[in-house]
């Protein structure tokens, strides 16, 4: 199994898109090695903007530029990306309807040893209270490679999630990368477990753990978190009548609230959710820190088992 | 366009303004009037665009207005010019209508191309306009309006500052001058210092107007700050405005920054400018 990191997956899909259309464009606030973002800039550094340490200038720059029909995608840290701008997003781009990607690396706790102020927990539920705003969480290089070609296909508004360790590569690279439509990586018929970013990996691992228990999964991968594939879910949870949810987020306000809006409203069924819980990170190393907020495939086993005693 | 009908259109303007905020109780007069002559001279003698609104703006100039609470005046000039019917102006601030509080591309207003109201945000977004213009191989010009108080807000400053490292030299930001703002003067609230002297410090080209609310000065500003650019340095033009320009009681104060007039201060209002193109 390959090791790599999903930033990596940014850079090279950004570095082929570069290549396929011309209006693609780049913007980056000081991090461009970061973001794997130097290939791009090196090939073309006449579609590339190095915006210095000025985030809020950035977002405002990128919704300027779609008027005239370019793509922007900027790149900074998650944190940066989000809570610090939000206003900025808000109105210059998801008011206004602007075509702008905009792709955040180190999210989540797994940034590891810069700490709580740059381990931003809460970005997905930011990013999918604003009307139009497309958010993605991808789990591996392959599928954030996918996923940044993707993204420049769709008109609109999109904040597009990954992190900053090295990750198993293990999803099929001719996969096609479809918006809102999740992906089922394990059949089974007593529990549905919803995941996305690096937790889905987790999760398969837990499912393999739980195999081994008799307890067979459905493991989902939701990269869309907005739209969220509504069906898969629905599915899956009139099947196996509970679910786990998985995800590098703060419980309140990420794909966990999403799913079980959506199950109480259609199919109420026991739901567990595995996430951070209404506490800031610290730093550490990025395995540790997924043991310690109980973000790893031991805690999705324990909290499969729970949901099953619940049914 | 002569003079006179230039002036013509101001008067009709500032009938407008006063109106839209009379019927809905609402809305922000003050600086909508001290900025009618920028505005007018703005769409009738300097604006390149074509007659059918286009999001993209290829081969046009581009406007963007940051301080959006004087949307009664980017409204009522715009309908004049032609880009939305002129009816549509009673709808302002009401339910359903495209002319929301502050303006916004949302509703599909004709002649809008970014939201603003929350401020600070209109230079990073003019400028990364006028970057798409290079891109595109045009030369047409982005102008931007924003407000003094409006500098106080940092993201003004990593605009500037990024503009002139970066030669953005297709831009005429415009700084309404008028020295007042919600709470007061901008002295009093938080004095904004030397803005000639910030703005040369940031690699700006800084012309000055003393006269915002006379037509020909401000066209005159306007064109002069025309050939100034493409010299790889971005130019902007502070000019002095008067808040609550043409109605006798609202000049000299902040206190009409975002008061509506009542009846009988509407009609004193509009006794001072003549209804010269017809009211909407």
């Amino acid at each position: 199994m390959e090791y790599i990191d999903t930033r990596s997956g940014f850079g090279d899909g950004l570095l082929e898109l570069g290549r396929k259309n011309p209006d693609i464009l780049a913007l980056c606030a000081d991090l461009t090695g970061s973001l794997k973002m130097d290939k791009f800039k090196s090939e073309f550094p006449d579609r590339f903007f190095q915006v210095g340490i000025a985030e809020a200038n950035m977002m405002g720059i990128a919704a300027g530029m779609t008027i005239g029909g370019k793509i922007p995608f900027t790149g900074t840290f998650a944190n940066f990306s989000t809570s610090r701008v939000y206003d900025q997003i808000r109105q210059s781009i998801a008011y206004s309807g602007k075509n702008v990607k905009i792709c955040a690396s180190h999210s989540g706790l797994t940034l590891g040893e810069d700490g709580a102020t740059h381990q931003v927990l809460e970005d997905i539920g930011m990013m999918k209270m604003l009307p139009g705003m497309t958010v993605i969480n991808t789990c591996d290089y392959n599928q954030t490679k996918l996923a940044t070609i993707a993204i420049a296909e769709i008109f609109g508004p999109v904040y597009l999630r990954f992190g900053r360790p090295k990750v198993p590569n293990f999803t099929d690279p001719n996969l096609p990368f479809e918006i809102g439509k999740g992906i089922k990586f394990n059949d089974g018929s007593d529990v549905t477990i919803i995941c996305t970013g690096h937790l889905v990996w987790e999760a398969v691992q837990a499912a393999k753990e739980l195999h081994n228990k008799n307890i067979s999964c459905d493991v989902i991968n939701v990269h869309t978190i907005k739209p969220l594939d509504n069906q898969i879910i629905l599915d899956s949870i009139k099947k196996t009548k509970c679910v786990v949810t998985a995800e590098e987020h703060m419980i309140n306000g990420g794909l966990g609230d999403s799913v079980a809006q959506l199950c109480s409203k259609n199919f109420p069924v026991p739901i567990e959710m595995v996430g951070v819980n209404d506490t800031f990170g610290e730093s550490g190393k990025p395995h540790e820190l997924l043991t310690k907020y109980g973000l790893d495939a031991k805690n999705i086993v324990s909290s499969v088992e729970r949901v099953i005693s619940r049914k | 366009m002569e003079l006179v009908k230039l002036n013509n259109i101001c008067s009709q303007v500032r009938r407008d303004i006063l109106r839209m905020v009379h019927a809905n109780n609402s809305g922000h007069p003050g600086g909508s009037l001290g900025c009618v002559e920028y505005f007018v001279s703005l769409y009738f003698v300097i604006l390149k665009t074509k007659s059918q609104f286009d999001m993209n703006a290829i081969d046009e100039d581009v406007f963007i207005l940051s301080n959006g609470h004087i949307s009664p005046v980017y409204y009522s000039v715009m309908a004049r010019k032609g880009f939305f019917d002129l009816k549509e102006l009673s709808t302002f601030r009401s339910i359903d209508s495209r002319l929301q509080g502050h303006p916004t591309p949302h509703e599909g207003l004709e002649g809008v191309r970014i939201a603003s109201g929350s401020l600070g945000q209109g230079m990073s977004v003019a400028i990364g306009c006028a970057i798409t213009k290079k891109l595109n191989n045009e030369k047409n010009i982005i102008y931007s309006l924003h407000g003094d108080g409006e500098l106080q807000e940092g993201q003004n400053w990593e605009a500037i500052m990024y503009a002139s490292a970066n030669k953005v030299d297709n831009i005429i930001a415009t700084i309404d001058y008028n020295k007042k703002q919600i709470d007061g003067s901008t002295d009093d609230v938080l004095p904004l210092g030397n803005l000639k002297s910030k703005f040369e410090s940031f690699g700006w080209k800084v012309l000055e107007e003393e006269n915002g609310n006379n037509i020909e000065s401000v066209i005159s500003v306007l064109s002069k700050a025309k050939t100034h650019l493409f010299k790889n340095i971005p130019i902007v033009i502070l000019l002095h405005t008067e808040m609550g320009n043409g109605v006798d009681f609202m000049m000299g104060t902040h206190k009409w920054h975002g008061s509506a007039p009542n009846d009988e201060q509407l009609d004193l209002a509009l006794n001072q400018n003549k209804e010269t193109l017809g009211d909407y």
